[in-house]
């Protein structure tokens, strides 16, 4: 009775290979990409697979992905309002939908539409003019009155005997949701493959410029020589480009969401409503995915007020009511760098070989493999790709600004 | 609900506030001399410090008065609040505010 006993779970097969690898950091490489979120593992998966530019560090100061990638809502579309965000949005949509099998990994990419609610005149006329704006730049759009809503969305309350009835909606049947994990890896692992390293526990401390170029970045785990810097930070941008003296226009702001516990199948699409602050899925697992507004004040602490989950919480159940016997599972809050206009902020700096990727606010996760793409063009290039040109620092200084509350506001 | 110490009311409930963003951001004394770059940070850039940062606040549901407030944007602390026109005070080594 003793060398023929094994051990507990030693029948079982042996742990499967993992995704990617845990390297030390090298001394120096031709791109450092800071924040290995969904834009910094894109970016160096398309430096590598379009630009050959396989030499690059993903530095994260967490785990991969643990950031925003992992506490948004997965809603994609590309229903914004003008030329510019057509361009980049309609382009990530449609990376989007041959991404799968671009990474050769499964990313739970559904196509089932979202409805973005109109409650008031002004929202009517401002979504039947987005409507027709998506049209003219060739992307799917409709208006659906409230009959229309019941019918794509049949637990939405339509009854006109609420504060804030439902008058209408756009309908964007090529919208939908991701598993966010799963596109993450995705690119993880595909940009491990082509030779990137991604280090974690990786915390850039400070950045050396020479002459006006960016040359390196210290790290918690060492200096790393770089040629090429690209940051794709998210709520932490303003602090990255406060260490080579570059101010932003970006506020950092608490957003909340919340899941239920899983339910059955009774949400077939997204629907979204800047007016009440609320926008829902079903995940495929089966838990309710609901985001709220951001939280007013700027904050880092990745968490928000209760006050704004119970407001969210209201105006979910006014367009919900079969949600009201719901639980309530657990709530978190991501750090969002939110910019004057709505927009985001991509492309060159003041500093030599310092790009800049930040300002997409409560938006970022449908723009994942756009900006990746058009990011990784304007990092080999150093000149911006034809996407993210309007995109600039100087539009704040010369007043092109790209205006999408309309379409933003605080639900992306 | 974090409690929000009103200069005049004392500790209240945040829902009772509204946040007015960075605080001591003065308007230009000679607009018209101003250049599109000092305008721009003027009207568009702002501090944004992950730390003690110092905003405007209103008692928009209570007194309906604005005050400043020194508050850690890591933990929501808040570490000051003082009336509008009085100084900022002094605060220890590890909580001065970004600028």
């Amino acid at each position: 009775m003793t060398s023929s006993v094994q051990p507990p779970g030693a029948h079982l097969p042996e742990h499967p290979d993992f995704l990617w690898e845990n390297p030390e950091p090298k001394a120096s490489y031709d791109v450092v990409v800071v924040g290995g979120g969904g834009h910094g593992l894109a970016t160096a998966y398309y430096l590598a697979k379009v630009h050959g530019i396989t030499n690059v560090a993903v530095l994260e100061k967490g785990w991969l992905a643990g950031g925003n990638m992992a506490r948004n809502t997965t809603i994609i579309r590309s229903n914004y309002l003008w030329d510019e965000s057509s361009g980049i949005y309609e382009h990530s949509l449609k990376l989007w939908e041959g991404l799968e099998e671009d990474l050769g990994y499964p990313i739970l990419f559904d196509q089932r539409g979202v409805l973005n609610l109109a409650h008031s005149l002004q929202d009517v006329r401002d979504s039947v003019r987005r409507v027709n704006a998506n049209r003219l730049n060739g992307i799917d759009a409709e208006w659906v009155d409230p009959a229309g809503v019941k019918e794509i969305c049949p637990i939405v309350n339509v009854s006109q005997d609420v504060r804030y009835p439902v008058l209408g909606a756009t309908y964007q049947p090529r919208a939908g949701i991701a598993k966010h994990d799963y596109v993450a890896w995705g690119y993880a692992r595909a940009a491990h493959a082509m030779g990137v390293d991604l280090i974690q526990n990786c915390e850039v401390t400070g950045m050396e410029t020479s002459g006006g170029r960016i040359t390196a970045v210290e790290t918690s785990r060492g200096r790393i020589a770089a040629g090429k810097v690209a940051l794709c930070a998210a709520g932490h941008s303003s602090v990255l480009a406060k260490m080579v003296g570059l101010r932003l226009p970006l506020a950092s702001h608490p957003l909340q969401a919340l899941v239920s516990e899983l339910l059955e199948p009774v949400h077939p699409t997204v629907v979204m409503s800047n007016a009440v602050h609320v926008y829902v899925s079903q995940a495929h697992k089966g838990e309710l995915v609901m985001g709220a507004g951001i939280d007013s004040y700027n904050g880092y602490g990745q968490r928000g007020s209760f006050h704004i989950i119970e407001q969210q919480m209201s105006a979910a159940l006014e367009l919900f009511p079969i949600f009201a016997r719901a639980h309530l599972l657990r709530t978190w809050a991501g750090i969002v760098d939110v910019s004057p206009d709505a927009s985001p902020i991509v492309g060159l700096t003041p500093v030599g070989g310092l790009y800049l990727n930040c300002g997409w606010g409560t938006g970022g996760f449908k723009a994942t493999p756009g900006v990746g793409d058009c990011f990784a063009h304007t990092i080999a290039h150093d000149k911006p790709h034809a996407f993210n040109e309007p995109f600039t620092l100087e539009r704040f200084t010369t007043g092109a600004l790209v205006d999408e509350h309309g379409a933003a506001a605080v639900a992306h | 609900m974090q409690l929000i110490p009103c200069p005049w009311c004392g500790p209240r409930e945040e829902a009772e506030f509204h946040y007015g963003g960075q605080a001591h951001v003065a308007y230009p004394e000679d607009p018209s001399a101003l250049t599109d770059e000092e305008w721009a940070q003027y009207v568009f850039f702002r501090e944004n410090p992950s730390g003690p940062f110092a905003e405007r606040w209103s008692h928009s549901a209570g007194c309906r008065r604005w005050f400043n407030a020194v508050r850690d944007t890591r933990t929501h602390d808040l570490l000051a609040v003082y009336r509008v026109g009085e100084p900022m005070p002094e605060l220890g080594e590890k909580d001065q505010v970004a600028s």
